[in-house]
């Protein structure tokens, strides 16, 4: 049977831009190339591309760790999409569970972490049975980071002017499992980039007259690495491939997205141990490289649900389907 | 402090979905396992593949064809894809069924003499291979050449009609049953710097005169593993498989289609079962279903990426590197399940049980270290990973 695949010149395409750009004109580039609004449909102002494409650009970007809300942008936009709304160009950001009041047309509340929320041209949110589309000039903003210093800031409006819309049946599910897609196909990405990095260092660094790879005890920590960045990028390549098969509110989908956030969870906690480990002093300090992927693997992993909630989800579909239903849930 | 990055290897091959037929495929052999379980013909266990030996299980196997599916029919087999195959071995095995009698035949023999056996060979083994009816050992392992494969000792000299051959192999699985293995031996001296080079495969007919098997009892006691002493024992010579001088390639061959396969990470799997079914009506706190989750996501993750090796062969590649990176993970997973019915529910493993929880966990216990052993060391199959990163 044939399964669909993802065009490798948009990999290329992708790879290029993350490697080349700098942070201040990474998103001007992305806009320019077509890849900030990959997934979302022509006419919404995007570019058309699959899922899948999607996919596989966010795993470049997590390798690169691109400075860029990627990732947010598309979530924003299918999220007023469902809703009727419209959202202006730029990078955008987006909300689950918002703890909004809302009245008619204005809109009062506080978003906790809300991901690149200072620069956000507008923040999604999604609560109380509403879709929201709010201006964070409108907003005081608290300015926080998660670990890997991205941000995480916290936004409060006071009967700011917002474009509300009900919110369809399911939203709340569907977003959460897109958000930990999403989250698990950068946390593959970037466990294949910190991985890059220390076999790269395993070939360069020499201790004892040689380069530390030769050493059987390096060698057999990076190939542990090796199958975790392996099993991580296969999980969040198949839950996507779930998603395109099957939709989102499949119930396979939801075992898929939810096997990938925790199988790309664990595999950030073992492969940035073991990319430090093999990089000594020089990997833990600041003007290295190293830490642009590896604090994202611990930032990311603990995102749109941990791997242990999603785990937990995964115990209780476990459980309901029972000692003969296991193997079929697995499976499906 | 940038680094030039220079590009990894592909450590997986692209997603895979199963045809639609094999889905069809997959619904017939549960009703045959659920009905085979209902009239009590077997019962679940772990470690099936090494230990459960039932050769009228295999026979029934076979007569619903689904033995030798690979194998051309115009050789008695049934001419269906690798992946077929699979769903039909992945589903025994997650049911615990005896599948032991015809497992190195159909997983690995079938295959090889597809590859390098000679039209007789194929006349004489596969449709025998395909009823259920001939079983095969693996001739490989020695007492001084385990990992060091390529360091194998029993030699074949040349005589008149054939060869006559020398040594001893050991850990040989089912080889008290079995009537032939593909033996691994040196039927030249090295070339200088080319230790892989003067092995041959020869198939040996077990019961043949000057060949004396003994077993060589598991930590249990059980009969699983077995010495083959072969002492001027005669090889004719239209049973050398493949080229003289070309049994080191057709080994590492083998080795492939032994690695990444459902056996890898499912011979502790009706444990897992046994656990959820443990577990169902009791009160598991947020702890214990996140264990048990992240075990299921690992299980996920694991049957994506074996499937993804499947596919791979399947179209003709020979994934190495994807396929040792699926044994190591899946062969330490098996041992996770174990730590987790441990941790989750507490019943004592109970070797003398029929069956049940307390049998299934004694067994898998018992078992557990050859996971980690058997068809490459995990530790050797990281030295293959090692290399495709380009370390070594
Ligand atoms: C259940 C079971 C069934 C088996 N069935 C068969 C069978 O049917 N036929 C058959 O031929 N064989 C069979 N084997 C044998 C199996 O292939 C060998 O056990 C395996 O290849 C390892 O060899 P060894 O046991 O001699 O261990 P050794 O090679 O002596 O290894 C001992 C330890 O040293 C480590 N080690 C060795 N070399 C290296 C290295 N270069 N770098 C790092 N570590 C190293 C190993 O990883 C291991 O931890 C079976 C084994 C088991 C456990």
């Amino acid at each position: 049977m044939t399964v669909p695949v993802v065009d490798p010149d948009l990999v290329e395409l992708a790879a290029s831009v993350f490697a080349d750009a700098t942070d201040d004109n990474l998103w001007d580039t992305l806009e320019q190339t077509g890849l900030a609004r990959l997934a979302v449909a022509e006419d919404a102002g995007g570019s058309g591309g699959s899922l899948l494409d999607l996919a596989a650009v966010l795993v470049e970007a997590g390798a690169a760790a691109a400075w860029a809300p990627l990732a947010e942008t598309d979530l924003a936009c299918r999220l007023a999409a469902t809703a009727g709304l419209e959202v202006p160009a730029g990078p955008l950001t987006f909300a689950l569970d918002a703890p909004l009041s809302v009245d008619r047309d204005t809109v009062s509340g506080t978003l906790a972490r809300v991901p690149w929320g200072r620069s956000a041209a507008a923040v999604v949110a999604l609560g109380g049975g509403s879709v929201v589309v709010l201006d964070p000039a409108t907003a005081t903003v608290v300015e926080g980071t998660n670990v890997a210093e991205e941000p995480r800031d916290t936004l409060t409006w006071s009967s700011a002017a917002a474009t509300v819309a009900a919110a369809p049946d399911g939203a709340a599910a569907e977003f959460a499992l897109r958000a930990a897609l999403s989250r698990s196909l950068l946390l593959a990405g970037a466990a294949r980039g910190a991985l890059t990095r220390a076999v790269g260092y395993a070939g360069e660094r020499e201790q004892f007259g040689r380069p530390i790879g030769r050493f059987q005890a390096i060698q057999q920590q990076l190939a542990l690495a090796a199958a975790e960045v392996a099993a991580g990028g296969a999980a969040a390549e198949s839950a996507a491939r779930v998603v395109v098969r099957d939709g989102i509110t499949a119930p396979t989908a939801e075992l898929a997205v939810a096997a990938a956030k925790v199988r790309t969870g664990q595999a950030a906690t073992e492969v940035a141990r073991v990319a430090h480990q093999v990089h000594g002093a020089i990997g833990f300090t600041r003007e290295h490289d190293l830490r642009l992927t590896t604090t994202r693997l611990w930032a990311w992993r603990d995102e749109d649900g941990t791997d242990g909630d999603w785990a937990q989800r995964i115990g209780d579909l476990t459980l309901a389907a029972g000692a003969d239903g296991l193997w079929p849930l697995v499976t499906a | 402090m940038t680094q030039t990055l220079s590009r990894l290897p592909a450590l997986t091959p692209p997603a895979a979905e199963l045809p639609a037929r094999a889905e069809a495929l997959r619904a017939e052999v549960r009703e045959f396992l659920s009905d085979e379980r209902a009239a009590g013909a077997w019962t679940p266990r772990s470690d099936v593949w090494l230990s459960g030996w039932d050769e009228d299980f295999t026979r029934r196997l076979a007569a619903r064809g689904w033995l030798g599916m690979t194998i051309p029919t115009e050789y008695g087999g049934h001419g269906a894809s690798p992946l077929d195959r699979y769903v039909v071995t992945e589903e025994l095995l997650a049911a615990g069924a005896p599948v032991a009698a015809h497992w190195v035949a159909d997983r690995q023999i079938g295959p090889s003499l597809l590859r390098h056996g000679t039209e007789a060979q194929r006349r004489k083994y596969l449709p025998g291979i395909a009823a259920g009816e001939v079983y095969f050992g693996i001739g490989m392992s020695e007492p001084d050449s385990g990992s060091d494969l390529a360091s194998v000792r029993s030699r074949a000299t040349k005589v008149d009609g054939g060869w006559s051959l020398s040594g001893t192999k050991v850990w040989t699985s089912g080889g008290h049953h079995a009537h032939a293995f593909f033996a691994l031996v040196r039927t030249s001296p090295p070339e200088e710097g080319k230790r892989h080079s003067g092995l041959s495969q020869l198939i040996v007919d077990l019961r043949a005169d000057g060949v004396t098997i003994r077993p060589i009892p598991l930590l249990t006691g059980a009969h699983h593993f077995n010495e083959v002493v072969f002492d001027d024992a005669f090889v004719p010579d239209d049973m050398v498989l493949g080229e003289v001088g070309s049994g080191w390639g057709q080994v590492t061959g083998e080795l492939a289609f032994e690695r990444s396969g459902p056996e890898r990470f499912l011979s502790t799997f009706p444990l897992l079962a046994a656990l959820v079914g443990e577990l169902s009506g009791a009160d598991l706190g947020p702890a214990g279903r996140r264990e048990l989750g992240s075990l299921v996501a690992r299980l996920w993750a694991l049957r994506r990426m074996s499937l993804a090796v499947a596919g791979s062969l399947a179209s003709g590649q020979a994934p190495e590197l994807a396929a040792a990176v699926v044994k190591d993970l899946g062969t330490r997973f098996e041992n996770e399940i174990i730590d987790a019915a441990r941790l989750l529910v507490s019943v004592p493993p109970d070797p003398g049980a029929e069956g049940g929880y307390a049998r299934l966990l004694a067994d898998a216990v018992l078992h557990a270290p050859g996971f980690t052993l058997r068809g490459g060391t995990n530790e050797v199959l990281r030295g293959i990973v090692a290399r495709g990163l380009g370390l070594r």
